[in-house]
């Protein structure tokens, strides 16, 4: 079940950068890419649970600030050698305003 | 319809040009191979390993049927190619299957030389080239007891050692009176004699073969002297020539081995060749290092982007066995010219050899301790003075200062469990398993595959040693350049340089520029470029704040729990009761969890949340701060001791002279952090000597002191020269400092940097050039301008807000 939530304008997000949204259960990192893609991630490496939301954005990855592993924001799935997995949440854009699934966001959480 | 590839060779060196090119170019050609060997591609150097028991033929395949399959390449194994017809452009197989191609690629390899002596042809008389080889000798080590190795050179002795290790009784014939006299001189051969002899293995010297004898199958072999002596086995490990037969039979032109031009071009402008079979330059190289960097040559010609061009290699050697360590490059045998260093030990069996012309390395043989090999190797391909060093270089490059890792380097001593990367727990065993499981051959691939040497990089020396040791000549030091990162194979001088001369000044404007491989680079260029980009155009170029690391975006240094540290500048380390006062209201009012003095005598305090850090800035700002860059790659801190104003041993105002400095330098961005240091006396107590730039203050004025630092590898500083006056250390500091800022690579702090570049080239433009050295201080002044804005009043102020400034979801 989807319940679409608007949590930002997309101009909010710096592009290849990132915003962090606090809820009361967790944090959740939103990514926007070069080409204007939004994704979101729990805001926690599945290393040493860094804040994924300060990494460098490339592509459509992000580099953990603290041990440099490399998690893939489609799949929240760190990238080789490494291993490991974080929550994703489905994003949706409209008219700039971007949405997140959030009843799925709390099912995580749960 | 994409263009057709043939690739005749599934070997070493056709399959490495395949990946390259598919990495570049994954989807411009339809790729036929064809092989005459009935398996994938699998790792021929390490076929001694697998005669010796060390390793399986599994674990030395590289790419094994599926690999084809996943890129879609048609592989035609155990069918040797009869035929290219030039003109149709096809090849055809021995069994009439034929390949179209638009480009042909020739790895054809080489085929082990046999002496033409009678009976060669006997059974039991093998070469030593491939699985099938490989497969004879361990079947005959099960069934016979003696064995003759015809050759003393690197393939012979891998080849006895490996039956041996299976058993068996080997003697080994060589023409000449020393063993592998292509790579060693005479006293690190005889030292390999003896200790080959002392394993067991027999020598028969100065030995010429006239026949192999016995009925059908081989009983031994007889010498022009008319001696003999008994082998069930004689393998024949004298050499290799190229295999040039089909493109002979093709009318290409081939002398030694098929020639090819400074792209790997044969005389068909359709045809390219690489590996073995290839002559460039007049040399056919038999070792793996120079097919690799061919491969990465062709690929680049292949995918059409044209600018690879290959320049000849220069070549090092390992012997692959167990326990002897053995190295040796370039000219090791001295002509007149030359001068030759020498450090025998014959206690420790330790026996290095230097030969050096004009002060660069020409040569070197190692015996016994071979982990300074990599860095000989290192000077020599990129022809780096020496003269600053020449007094220890025998010692290695962990007496240059180094504390290093000591006795812990002699690397293939150390066991299985030994830790080599602090940072991940990475051990010994991990990182040579990897190596041969992946088939890795360079510091990258270890690196993704391990991460040892990933983080801090001070165990980075220990992990090539690792791979030469364990890959022997294959391990692939590229001789010219390294890439900066995935995202190119331009190295750091090169896109710094085209940075300069293109005025390229935005990072997409360097991208395009340089076709960069990524469309946004990744985590390691992108903070490279904007640095770059930042040093070169003062001024104009724009900070990119999403190519910064977290800590220099966000101003503050990232702890574990990801909350923040703020270390706001006192400079000089002199600070007043009203200002301590300050900070100990503000570290009250945001209740710092912890506050800490630095070691460069700064005030830290740990434990902020993001969102609070605007604000605690705001109140720094007001008690009149500004930030610390304790954070950044970045003049960190200029550290003093309190000079003549208290010290009874004092010489000059260091104290002064120190925050006069900070002054000046605060705010600059730099390739790494950056640390300066004035001491008033050489009692040296703000220990200046292991910084960046040291100032020790003399009754008669001041020596400066460059390239130190603490950290990893402690390094002492080298003397740079002796000033009289403040003004003139302001000049040298500045000077220095931009040197740095325009030619180090980024994250290269100056300690390596001033030993990559050398003491006497920084002597020369700072010493020698006194208009250079006021042009570089002007420079760095004018860059100033732009870089001392306060960056955490700014941020006070509400700049980047959105950094600071989490999402709530209202409503």
């Amino acid at each position: 079940m989807s319940n679409w939530t608007e949590i930002a304008k997309l101009e909010d997000i710096p592009r290849l950068g990132s915003r962090v949204l606090t809820t009361d259960t967790m944090n959740i990192a939103l990514f926007r890419t070069a080409t204007d893609e939004v994704f979101a991630i729990r805001d926690e490496c599945p290393h040493k649970q860094g804040p994924l939301s300060q990494g460098i954005v490339h592509g459509t990855s992000v580099t953990c600030p603290l041990h440099n592993w490399k998690i893939d924001l489609a799949s929240g799935e760190a990238l080789g050698p490494d291993e490991g997995c974080t929550n994703t949440f489905e994003t949706k854009i409209e008219d700039g305003r971007v949405f997140l699934a959030l009843a799925a966001a709390n099912e995580a959480a749960a | 319809m994409k263009e057709q590839l043939v690739l005749v060779g599934n070997g070493m060196a056709g399959v490495r040009t395949l990946e390259e090119l598919l990495k570049i170019a994954p989807d411009k050609y339809d790729i036929t191979v064809f092989g005459a060997e009935p398996y994938g591609n699998y790792n021929r150097i390490m076929l001694s390993p697998v005669l010796a028991g060390e390793k399986t033929i599994d674990d030395i395949m590289l790419n094994d049927e599926q690999w084809y399959l996943d890129n879609g390449i048609t592989l035609h194994k155990g069918k040797s190619v009869a035929e290219i017809d030039r003109i149709n452009k096809k090849v055809v197989a021995e069994d009439g299957t034929a390949a179209r191609y638009d480009r042909l690629l020739l790895a054809t390899g080489s085929n082990p030389f046999m002496i033409p002596v009678p009976g060669k042809d006997k059974d039991g008389v093998i070469a030593f080239r491939d699985i099938h080889d490989v497969d004879t000798m361990l079947q005959a080590s099960k069934h016979h007891k003696k064995a003759v190795v015809i050759g003393g050179g690197l393939l012979g002795l891998e080849a006895a050692n490996g039956l041996m290790k299976q058993g068996m009784d080997v003697t080994v014939v060589h023409l000449l009176d020393s063993l592998m006299e292509r790579q060693l001189d005479k006293p690190a051969s005889a030292l390999l004699k003896a200790s080959l002899e002392e394993r067991g293995m027999n020598f028969l010297m100065e030995a010429a073969t006239e026949e192999i004898i016995g009925n059908g199958h081989a009983q031994g072999v007889r010498f022009k002297d008319g001696t003999e002596v008994k082998a069930d086995l004689v393998v024949m490990g004298v050499g290799i020539i190229p295999n040039t037969e089909l493109a002979k039979k093709s009318g290409l032109h081939c002398e030694r081995g098929i020639v090819v031009n400074d792209v790997m071009q044969t005389f068909d402008p359709a045809i390219y060749a690489v590996g073995e079979c290839a002559q460039h330059r007049g040399i056919a190289y038999g070792l793996v290092a120079p097919l690799f960097e061919q491969g990465k040559v062709a690929a680049n010609q292949l995918a059409s982007l044209g600018y690879a061009c290959y320049q000849g290699s220069v070549t090092s050697t390992r012997l692959k066995v167990t326990g002897i360590d053995l190295f040796s490059a370039g000219d090791f045998n001295e002509s007149e010219d030359d001068e030759v260093m020498i450090l025998q030990d014959p206690a420790s069996g330790t026996y290095k050899k230097l030969v050096i012309n004009n002060d660069r390395i020409k040569g070197a043989v190692l015996y016994g301790d071979t982990m300074d090999g990599t860095w000989y190797f290192q000077l020599m391909r990129e022809n780096t003075g020496i003269a600053d060093f020449r007094n220890t270089i025998l010692f290695g490059q962990h007496d240059l200062g180094d504390a290093g890792h000591g006795d812990e380097t002699r690397i293939m001593a150390l066991s299985d469990d030994a830790e080599i990367c602090g940072c991940n727990g990475v051990c010994k065993g991990d990182i040579v398993s990897a190596i041969s499981k992946h088939g890795l051959f360079t510091l990258e691939d270890v690196r993704a595959q391990t991460k040892a040497s990933s983080s801090c990089g001070s165990c980075t020396g220990l992990v090539e040693a690792l791979l030469s040791c364990t890959v022997g000549e294959g391990y692939d030091a590229s001789p010219n350049k390294k890439g900066m990162c995935k995202c190119t194979d331009y190295s750091h001088d090169e896109v710094i340089t085209a940075i300069k001369q293109n005025e390229l000044k935005t990072i997409p404007a360097v991208h395009d520029f340089l076709e960069w491989k990524s469309a946004d680079g990744c985590a390691a260029c992108r903070p490279a470029l904007n640095y770059y980009l930042l040093a070169y155009w003062p001024g104009e170029y724009k900070d990119d704040a999403q190519s910064r690391f977290i800590n220099e975006r966000a101003h503050g240094n990232i702890q574990k729990d990801g909350t923040y540290s703020v270390i706001p500048r006192i400079f000089g380390g002199e600070t007043s009761a009203e200002q301590l006062m300050a900070l100990g209201r503000i570290a009250e009012k945001w209740n710092v969890p912890t506050v800490k003095f630095t070691g460069g005598q700064r005030i830290d305090m740990l434990g902020l949340k993001k969102d609070e850090l605007p604000g605690i800035w705001g109140d720094l700002a007001e008690a009149g701060f500004v930030s610390g860059h304790a954070y950044g790659k970045a003049l960190r801190t200029v550290k003093t001791c309190v000079g003549s104003e208290w010290c009874r041993f004092g010489t000059q105002d260091s104290t002064s002279l120190g925050i006069e400095l900070e002054k000046i330098t605060w705010g600059s961005w730099m390739p790494h952090k950056y640390k300066l240091a004035v001491s008033g006396c050489p009692r040296n107590c703000a220990e200046a000597t292991i910084k960046d730039f040291g100032v020790v203050c003399v009754d008669s004025g001041y020596e400066l002191h460059v390239g130190g630092n603490g950290g990893i590898k402690v390094r002492v500083t080298d003397l740079l020269c002796k000033v009289e006056t403040g003004e003139q250390v302001f000049e040298y500091v500045g000077a220095f400092t931009q040197l740095y800022r325009e030619e180090a690579h980024y994250l290269e702090r100056t300690a390596p940097w001033v030993e990559r570049v050398s003491l006497s080239y920084i002597k020369k433009r700072l010493l020698e050039d006194a208009a250079g050295r006021k042009a570089l201080n002007e420079r760095f002044l004018y860059s100033q301008q732009f870089s001392q804005i306060d960056p955490w009043k700014e941020r006070a102020e509400g700049i980047e807000a959105h950094e600071f400034t989490p999402l709530k979801i209202t409503g």
